[in-house]
């Protein structure tokens, strides 16, 4: 096994982790830039009011209509592709000035450079050290805000959720900067119990599941801080909808984490469950987004209590990130968190 | 369940998927009002229902949560057993209270066992009826058209000439629907796999309790701490610390045996992360039952031994420095490995206690700090690096008289008694630390003790655990059972062709050919599907709409 690190790499890998916060920070202000003087967006009434009419492939020759105005793909577009229909909120809008057309584009394309960076930052550290780049903490923490860029950037693609990019840049630029603030351990080999390609496996996963629960956890907190009416915010089923699509995508591969974690303990610790702290965490955040999803089955449990039940998953995965390592202890805490 | 085959049945009638709430929270409260005068089995039934409804199942699902995060607060039993001990000792009145409430056995305590007893009922008092409900369904045809496809979620029309009830059904059935004709209609639907994915999974959350509660039961756990040079026989006898399940019998251990060989700790030499561990590794000889021949095994931290399905695990060492004590008599008492305890994890400071029973004419009892890097600072000696690089013992306490062995009370063998060490005589109270080789006289010709090598110790856990493979099946199968609920939508589609309907019909539906779908699947998007299905089923046709 490789003992010796590459430290031009290594160094090369911090400086694009200081680089990726920046980016993140510029393309923060340009979505706020969109948020901010780009068209209000009507209230969710509003919207519901005047029913999307979607012509659907045209060479079909045949006209669908949509009786309501759930046709997800079109209602979730941004200002600009069906800002025709959005425009008519509770009050009449100015329109916006010529160069906030701009801001939305400029900052999609910063978000896309930080990624590269972030995805970079990553790369050059796992091969300054010849292992997988996630064995401590901050590389924990560095890989997860990449994954929730990464599921916004998909996300945004696919269905157009845009109006999340001031919120989930700014908390990857949070994260980022606690993890180099606080978080920070020099590149080096791991201890023995680490150095198995179970962690590619566990860990990854893990990595993976907490970047979509992080979409869903900013659209939760932005759905229950956003008040009724035109608000410059997105509309709360836009919201409702993106963390409802992250957590359906995010719980199972959380499960799958969750008995890779097992199966990994079963090879490592001599038994596949034993409650330890960490195991603990793991089972309540995964019976809390279970929850949330029986929520969203259950009649009088949607939306707002909804939401409130996936903002307390989000909580107990965070503290099972952080608290975890730093109060609780257990046989997972060589995540090495400096002194 | 009431609820949801409430919602199913509501649904049936080809009413938008929108119009169910009220149904179900209707559904939901009636479940919960008590029965008026019914009797023992009115009770009993309001109880079941109560108990197997989707809010119970909820709240029971949070007290399941909420019940463990005690045992992240507090240290459990059998998990951190020392911890334990400290907080009794530390605050004895507060560990009393606490222990009163379980709170050390979390998960071994009744109202532990209470919570998911009840969920899981609950979990079989919901997956049994909506069993025999999807069984069902899966037998039945699609429903007829409702009248009006217009008023559907999804809509569409076209012009085709000549399209027959069973060309549409042929490429619905190309499609994977599951498809039922009329005369001038076709009815389809598919998705089913979403239901039985969902069963699976609850079915597989039900195996895997039963396999982690069988492998408790039949499965058992021991400890055991093995010198460098020394050998282990799986008997109950051997371990340091046996934790059998109940229906487990001394004669079904798995007979094989092992000496160690060899055991290699290396650590990073060099910069911030000096001391390091980086990799462990014991060399077993491996006797899988008696009479096999020896095979070479190398135990490493994440590769433990599997003999049969009993598996050796490698969870801890430390040095074992090795000691020939002579008595006062000139005869050998003592001679060889004494593990030792390490008080220091990052420099593998540790102490050591010899015993030596058999000293003559009284019983000797040593202290000694075994440092495996030993470098002087301040008239000490600390150890600087937990490889043995430059290994010293140093003797702190060396005492005479009787060691109390026999009174009969079992003695921790990392631990002079405290109330016979007061009795016995000090003879050295801090020596110079013994370089290997080295040997310190005892005064008053009570011996001599010396440092002849240094040897380590493994500590190993075994464990057999039938119920790991049948738990890691049901989890396998929870997992796709989830993915398959999550992901798969289910679906109708009706077609009516000609104009048997004309009766709200749109403006702008000019067609004879009508489609109409809808997903019962809540905040799913079917329209872009829907547009595919239509297209698939008018191929033929030029773009005219608009
Ligand atoms: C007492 C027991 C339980 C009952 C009565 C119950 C009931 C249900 C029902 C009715 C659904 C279907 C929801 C729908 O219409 O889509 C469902 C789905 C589900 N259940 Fe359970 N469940 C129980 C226990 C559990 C447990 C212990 C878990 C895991 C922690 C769990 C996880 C799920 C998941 C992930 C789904 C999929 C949700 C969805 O379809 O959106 N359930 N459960």
């Amino acid at each position: 096994m490789p003992v010796e690190v590459d430290v031009g790499l290594a160094t090369l890998s911090d400086q694009l982790t200081l680089a990726t916060v920046l980016l993140y920070i510029v393309a923060m202000i340009g979505y706020a830039l969109d948020l901010g003087f780009g068209r209000a967006r009507a209230t969710a009434r509003g919207a519901k009011a005047k029913p999307v009419l979607a012509t659907v492939g045209s060479t079909v020759g045949s006209t669908v209509g949509a009786g309501t105005a759930s046709v997800p793909g079109a209602a979730s577009e941004d200002g600009e592709s069906a800002g025709g229909e959005r425009a008519e909120g509770d009050r009449v809008e100015k329109a916006p000035p010529a160069w906030a057309v701009w801001a939305a584009p400029v900052a999609v394309g910063l978000t896309w450079l930080g990624w590269a960076a972030n995805l970079t930052a990553i790369l050059t550290r796992g091969w300054a050290v010849g292992r997988w780049p996630w064995g401590n903490m901050y590389e924990f923490v560095v890989a997860m805000c990449f994954a929730a860029v990464s599921a916004f950037l998909f996300m945004h693609i696919r269905y157009r959720s845009r109006f999340l990019g001031a919120f989930v840049t700014v908390a990857a630029a949070l994260g980022l900067g606690f993890s180099v603030r606080y978080l920070y351990v020099q590149a080096g080999p791991v201890v023995p119990a680490l150095n198995s390609y179970w962690v590619a496996i566990h860990v990854s996963a893990a990595i993976i599941a907490s970047g979509l629960f992080i979409m869903a956890g900013v659209s939760g907190i932005l759905f229950l801080v956003r008040k009724d009416g035109a608000v410059r915010l997105p509309s709360r089923e836009d919201l409702e909808r993106v963390a409802h699509r992250a957590i359906v995508i995010g719980f199972p591969i959380w499960t799958f984490a969750v008995i890779a974690g097992a199966l990994w303990a079963d090879k490592a610790w001599g038994r596949y469950w034993g409650w330890d702290p960490k195991e603990i965490w793991a089972f309540i955040t995964w019976i809390a987004y279970a929850a949330y999803l029986h929520a969203r089955a259950t009649a009088g449990f949607k939306g707002r209590a909804a939401m409130i039940v996936q903002l307390i998953a989000f909580a107990c995965l965070m503290f099972n990130l952080v608290g975890v390592n730093i109060f609780l202890g257990g046989l997972h805490s060589y995540a090495e968190v400096p002194g | 369940m009431e609820e949801v085959e409430q919602a199913t049945r509501e649904r049936e009638a080809g009413e938008a998927p929108r119009a169910t709430p009220a149904t179900d929270s209707g559904a939901e409260d009636r479940a919960a009002v008590r029965p008026v005068g019914l009797g023992v089995v009115g009770w009993a039934r309001w109880f079941w229902r109560t108990l197997t409804s989707m809010r119970t199942a909820l709240i029971l699902l949070f007290l399941f949560a909420l019940g463990s995060i005690p045992g992240s607060i507090w240290p459990q039993r059998g998990v951190s057993d020392a911890k334990v001990a400290q907080y009794f000792d530390d605050s004895p009145q507060l560990a009393e209270w606490l222990d009163r409430f379980w709170l050390f056995d979390v998960f071994k305590a009744p109202w532990f066992a209470a919570i998911y007893l009840l969920l899981f009922l609950s979990l079989i008092g919901c997956v049994l009826p909506r069993t025999m409900t999807h069984l069902r369904e899966l037998r039945r045809k699609p429903p007829t058209p409702p009248r009006n496809l217009a008023r559907l979620p999804q809509h569409a029309s076209f012009e085709a000439e000549g399209l027959t009830v069973e060309a549409v059904a042929k490429r619905l059935r190309r499609m994977r629907f599951r498809v039922t004709t009329g005369p001038d209609w076709v009815a389809a639907e598919k998705g089913y796999l979403r239901e039985t994915g969902n069963l699976l999974f609850h079915v597989a959350l039900l195996g895997l309790l039963i396999a982690v509660g069988a492998g408790a039961l039949y499965g058992y756990r021991g400890n055991v701490l093995v010198v460098e040079g020394e050998g282990f026989a799986n008997t109950v006898a051997a371990y340091d610390r046996y934790m059998p399940g109940q229906q487990v019998n001394a004669e079904s251990l798995e007979p094989f045996s092992f000496t160690v060989k060899d055991f290699q700790a290396s650590y990073i030499a060099k910069g911030e992360r000096r001391g390091q561990p980086l990799d462990f590794q014991a060399d077993l000889g491996v006797t899988d039952a008696p009479g096999a021949p020896e095979r070479d095994f190398a135990l490493k931290v994440n590769d433990p031994l599997d003999v049969n399905g009993t598996l050796t695990y490698l969870i801890d060492h430390g040095y074992a420095p090795t000691f020939k004590i002579t008595d006062g008599k000139g005869q050998v008492a003592f001679d060889g490995p004494v593990p030792c305890l390490v008080v220091q994890p990052a420099t593998f400071t540790s102490e050591c206690v010899i015993k030596v029973p058999d000293a003559q004419p009284e019983q000797l009892g040593l202290l000694v700090a075994f440092l495996p890097t030993t470098v002087p600072m301040n008239d000490q000696w600390i150890s600087v690096f937990p490889g043995a690089a430059n290994p010293t013992a140093q003797v702190y306490g060396a005492f005479a008289g009787d060691l109390g062995l026999k009174n009969g009370r079992p003695q921790s063998v990392y631990e002079l008694e405290p109330t016979s060490l007061k009795k016995m005589k000090p003879l050295v109270m801090k020596a110079d630390p013994l370089a290997v080789g080295k040997k310190l006289d005892l005064p008053n010709g009570a011996g001599s003790i010396e440092f002849t090598g240094v040897k380590e110790w493994i500590a190993l856990q075994i464990t057999h655990d039938p119920g790991r493979l049948p738990a890691f099946v049901a989890s396998a199968l929870a997992v796709v059972g989830l993915v398959l609920s999550l992901t798969v939508r289910r679906r109708r589609v009706w077609v009516r062709i000609g104009s048997a309907s004309s009766e709200g019909r749109r403006e702008q539906d000019r067609g004879p050919v009508e489609v109409g779908g809808l997903t019962r699947t809540e905040g799913s998007d079917f329209s872009e599907e829907f547009a595919e299905i239509v297209s698939a089923l008018n191929p033929g046709v030029k773009n005219d709409a608009r």
